[in-house]
């Protein structure tokens, strides 16, 4: 059977899928939550790389790059926080971080 | 080539470049000469206006191989937030030096969002978008937890953090998915493509509902409004100033390059998730924040529902709706900015202002202060002779001229179930007993005090002659398309 375009979009939307349950299910670790985001971004570029090769357009290629480096410095950011709050809670369990309710 | 980069880009250039030397400088400069940062900021911004201003309003001036351009759109957007950004700066200078915060970090940080909100308000191709908005949140996720050993700050970075994340990559599977479809990443083929070819109406729906998630996230309309109340109450209160008032220029930039310039084909579908969305956002706002507590939550669910004002007059799709919505966009960041700095200024004294019960009997302590916030909330109620009367009222009007009456009759609802917990406010400061005895400091910096007395001042003098903004207004909407 030849992979097609679709083969692609179905991976990509079941990866994306996955990371919105990730970050919606997940009531333990926060690193966890930062692995579903990167997975996210990954499913885009899935995305991007596929629609690239089959129109024969390089631009999405391209775009696919930014978003690789754009991730790198998210996921930097997002650690530096996730050390913030260990620091401060001595924990970084999702349920901890409860302080902000009225 | 080069030219024309430099007559189009050259405000943004000015910008990067002064971010970058900002955060050098700052590490020579101790904490109590941040005022020659403060300085170079203020300055930088100045400039920057100034070449922003010199651009013609009624071209459109491409540059960067037509990624980036500069039109009615971007001089109106662009104006008001250099401006919006150096009153954040006014305010918040005391503040922050007092809490040891003042640093190159903090003004670097600032002008990179600023640079951020730039690349949106004059972005011409998605990646130019997608760019901009990363630009945007990083540094405003920084921003939230710049103040790093308060508990709540952080924890506010992360729930920010964590959802601004989850919008941008709704956002980006939308941008695919446009991309699949049409072929190109430029908005205005795009718009093209959609218009010529004929595309499965299913899949087209598809895109468009991630693209309009993502940017209702960044707005903070309901029913993706989460984030904003922990996000108002965890962050100090400059920098919870700074993200409700001028990055919402760029989220309504960002609207209306995604929707009306590329989506335009579609205007049925998103139409009508816009209505819903400014209805939810208005009513959602207004009856939650009856229930608050916390001054600074208050003030988030009052965001809210401002935004579902500008959503509806957004949603018209017509030139009236339009600028309606630019007019409501510049009120509302004045009104943020004014209701800001009281806070900043009654925290400089008393300290931090967290409850309203903390404005109990201002006006025996100081009447001047009383009198500016009673000004500052009867104009967020949007009762007249302030300003914020007439931006409602003219989304109404727009509203009703659309021929949508339930939605305007909504609107009027929501607006009087507001005016109940901003007279609340009042009362608090005007007629309820000082509850603790106050240590008032007399330390006041008269520059904070004048800048919001100016502020004030404006919701007057612009609730009473509204042409003038309203004409630009008009004016840069309709020149949009």
């Amino acid at each position: 059977m030849p992979v097609t375009l679709s083969h692609y979009l179905f991976l990509a939307g079941i990866l994306f899928a996955i990371s919105i349950l990730g970050i919606f299910l997940n009531r333990k670790n926060i690193i966890l939550i930062l692995m579903a985001i990167e997975l996210m971004l990954l499913a885009v570029n899935i995305n991007f790389i596929a629609f690239s090769y089959y129109l024969g357009d390089l631009a999405g290629q391209i775009f696919v790059f930014f978003i690789l480096t754009v991730a790198a410095a998210e996921s930097a950011i997002g650690l530096a926080i996730i050390i913030l709050i260990f620091r401060n809670y001595k924990s970084i369990n999702v349920a901890d971080l409860n302080r902000l309710k009225q | 080539m080069l030219t024309n980069i430099l007559t189009v880009a050259l405000p943004e250039i000015i910008i990067l470049i002064s971010a970058m030397s900002v955060l050098l400088l700052g590490v020579f400069f101790k904490n109590k000469n941040a005022s020659s940062l403060f300085g170079i900021t203020q300055l930088a911004l100045l400039i920057a206006a100034y070449f922003t201003s010199q651009l013609p309003i009624e071209s459109k001036l491409l540059a960067f191989n037509d990624m980036f351009v500069a039109d009615s759109l971007s001089l109106y957007l662009k104006l008001l937030s250099y401006f919006g950004l150096s009153l954040v700066l006014i305010y918040s200078r005391d503040y922050l030096l007092k809490k040891n915060l003042l640093n190159g970090e903090f003004f670097s940080l600032v002008l990179f969002a600023l640079l951020g909100i730039n690349l949106i308000i004059s972005s011409y191709h998605l990646l130019t978008l997608y760019m901009g908005i990363e630009l945007l949140s990083l540094s405003l996720y920084t921003l939230v937890a710049i103040d790093r050993k308060r508990k709540e700050a952080t924890e506010a970075a992360m729930k920010y953090f964590i959802l601004g994340a989850v919008a941008s990559g709704f956002l980006l599977y939308g941008f695919s998915m446009l991309y699949g479809i049409t072929g190109s990443l430029y908005l205005s083929k795009i718009s093209e493509q959609i218009g010529v070819t004929e595309i499965n109406p299913m899949i087209l729906s598809f895109a468009l509902v991630f693209v309009t998630v993502g940017i209702a996230f960044k707005f903070g309309a309901a029913p993706f409004q989460l984030w904003v109340p922990d996000v108002y109450q965890g962050s100090s209160t400059p920098i919870t100033m700074f993200i409700g008032s001028v990055p919402k220029f760029a989220s309504v930039a960002m609207l209306i390059r995604l929707l009306y310039q590329t989506l335009d084909h579609l205007v049925m579908d998103w139409q009508l998730m816009l209505l819903v969305m400014a209805i939810t956002s208005m009513l959602l706002g207004n009856i939650t924040a009856i229930a608050q507590t916390k001054i600074k939550r208050l003030l988030a669910y009052s965001t809210i529902s401002h935004v579902g004002f500008m959503l509806l007059g957004l949603a018209t799709g017509t030139i009236t709706g339009i600028s309606a919505a630019l007019f409501y966009i510049a009120t509302y960041v004045l009104m943020t900015l004014a209701s800001f700095g009281l806070i900043i200024r009654l925290s400089n004294q008393r300290g931090d202002i967290d409850k309203i019960s903390d404005l109990s009997g201002l006006v025996k302590d100081q009447p001047w202060v009383a009198f500016l916030l009673l000004i500052i909330f009867l104009s967020l109620a949007g009762i007249p002779p302030t300003i914020g009367f007439y931006a409602k009222f003219s989304i109404i009007q727009a509203t009703l001229q659309f021929g949508w009456i339930w939605p305007a009759v909504i609107a009027v609802i929501s607006a009087l179930i507001g005016i109940y917990y901003y007279l609340r406010m009042i009362k608090i400061a005007y007629f309820d007993d000082t509850i603790k005895a106050t240590k008032t400091s007399k330390s006041v910096n008269n520059e904070l005090n004048l800048t919001l007395t100016m502020n004030v001042l404006a919701l007057i003098v612009l609730g009473l002659f509204p042409s003038t903004l309203m004409d630009i207004a008009t004016l840069t909407s309709a020149l949009i398309f």
